[in-house]
């Protein structure tokens, strides 16, 4: 038997956590439709950016392996949880201290972990940093002023992303 | 390499680039694997923190500063990757100034950068502290914590400070720079850190009209110029004690 409905805003008896599937069964239907698209959308836009390796279910980020013969500061499962730590806190180091010895460098990083067909490590969806970073849905904001590419790379002049039309 | 700071000859990009190829070359020969050619082509001497004991500083001489040419420009914009089309929003770390006497008609040509005073007044105004004064007299910008406000462009008397207004790609490894932040004369402070002893305006100058150095070290090239001839800072009466002086202005 169906609760009696109450006002809007009153306190439904046997407290206000209802049930789910009460509500009206057409409404639900078209809920439930609208969910299974979200995932398809999802699944799709995930499977993009992080393939299925063979023979699993879930995908994971493709890790693109680091120049040969160079070992990391820390090691793999040290590295995915505090990197960013490490990051942060050297840089403050080096920008406000000038000191320039500490291991932990975004430069040395790029340095080893550029990837080998588009020499940068946030160019293509599978490149070192943005293949987890997508994956995990974190916005890497270091790129927006450092470069992304070893250092020592050609590079040419900065230039703006968008040209200014007219200017002189 | 130039290891003095008032060498009269350009900067030699390419055998610059042959000598770390070669160091980097050997190091892979004679170094166990494992060891990154790249930690061996930079073993310089990097720096282990900004000395107290130094105050980095500058002396152009405009006696010598050809009118017309702007060697350190280019070679400052090359450095840092710098746009080089100037534009009314382009950032510009360095500017070349000519000036006349209008009692007496006497022209007179001067780079003009950030003047790394000892009293920044960008630094007493950042509301952040983004803007800060390193320990050797570095007068820098945090950008990881510049929100672009731009008070410090409007505190510096010397309109030496740029923003960004675009976004930006293509920056040179060791200079970071992005849209939203304040920028402006690093004292080529990436260079000094790895060892290096000049700027690379100083190094461009084909006529030795730029010395830099420690001003705090009597034995130093710019120090001892200091010492023989008059030199003047600019806005002396602000009393910003300015790091870069000027000769026969």
């Amino acid at each position: 038997m169906a609760p009696a409905r109450v006002a809007f805003g009153a306190t439904p008896p046997g407290g206000r956590h209802q049930r789910p599937g009460r509500a009206g069964s057409a409404a639900s239907a078209r809920l439930g439709l609208m969910w299974r698209l979200l995932f398809v959308l999802l699944l799709g836009v995930v499977g993009r950016s992080a393939l299925a390796a063979e023979g699993q279910r879930t995908p994971v980020p493709v890790i693109e392996k680091a120049t040969a013969g160079t070992t990391c500061v820390a090691d793999p499962a040290t590295m995915r949880r505090t990197h960013m730590d490490l990051l942060k806190h050297q840089r403050n180091d080096t920008v406000r201290g000038g000191v320039r010895t500490g291991v932990a460098s975004l430069k040395a990083c790029i340095n080893c972990h550029a990837s080998q067909q588009t020499h940068s490590v946030t160019q293509g969806e599978t490149n070192f940093c943005v293949s987890c970073h997508s994956y995990a849905a974190v916005q890497i904001d270091c790129f927006e002023c450092h470069s992304s590419k070893p250092s020592g790379a050609a590079h040419t002049a900065a230039v703006p992303a968008v040209q200014t039309v007219g200017a002189k | 390499m130039s290891g003095t700071p008032d060498t009269k000859t350009p900067a030699t990009p390419a055998r610059r680039g042959f000598l770390g190829v070669a160091a980097a070359g050997l190091g892979g020969v004679f170094i166990a694997p494992g060891i990154q050619l790249m930690e061996v082509a930079q073993a310089a001497t990097p720096s282990a923190g900004a000395n107290p004991q130094v105050r980095w500083g500058m002396l152009v001489d405009t006696s010598k500063c050809a009118e017309g040419c702007s060697d350190c420009v280019s070679a400052c914009n090359k450095e840092n990757g710098l746009n080089p089309q100037v534009s009314a929003t382009s950032a510009q770390w360095i500017r070349k100034i000519e000036i006349k006497q209008i009692s007496t008609g006497r022209t007179a040509s001067a780079p003009v950068m950030c003047q790394h005073c000892a009293e920044p007044p960008c630094v007493d105004v950042c509301p952040t502290g983004a803007s800060f004064k390193r320990a050797d007299g570095i007068v820098l910008v945090d950008r990881h914590a510049c929100i672009g406000c731009r008070y410090c462009m409007m505190a510096c008397p010397y309109k030496a400070r740029s923003f960004v207004h675009e976004e930006l790609q293509e920056q040179v490894a060791d200079v970071p720079r992005g849209k939203g932040c304040v920028e402006s004369c690093t004292l080529c402070v990436h260079r000094i850190d790895q060892g290096d002893k000049t700027t690379a305006c100083a190094q461009a100058c084909t006529q030795g009209a730029i010395l830099f150095g420690d001003l705090n070290d009597a034995s130093s090239d710019i120090a001892k110029r200091l010492r023989e001839v008059q030199t003047t800072q600019l806005r002396a009466d602000l009393k910003l004690d300015p790091g870069v002086r000027y000769h026969g202005l």
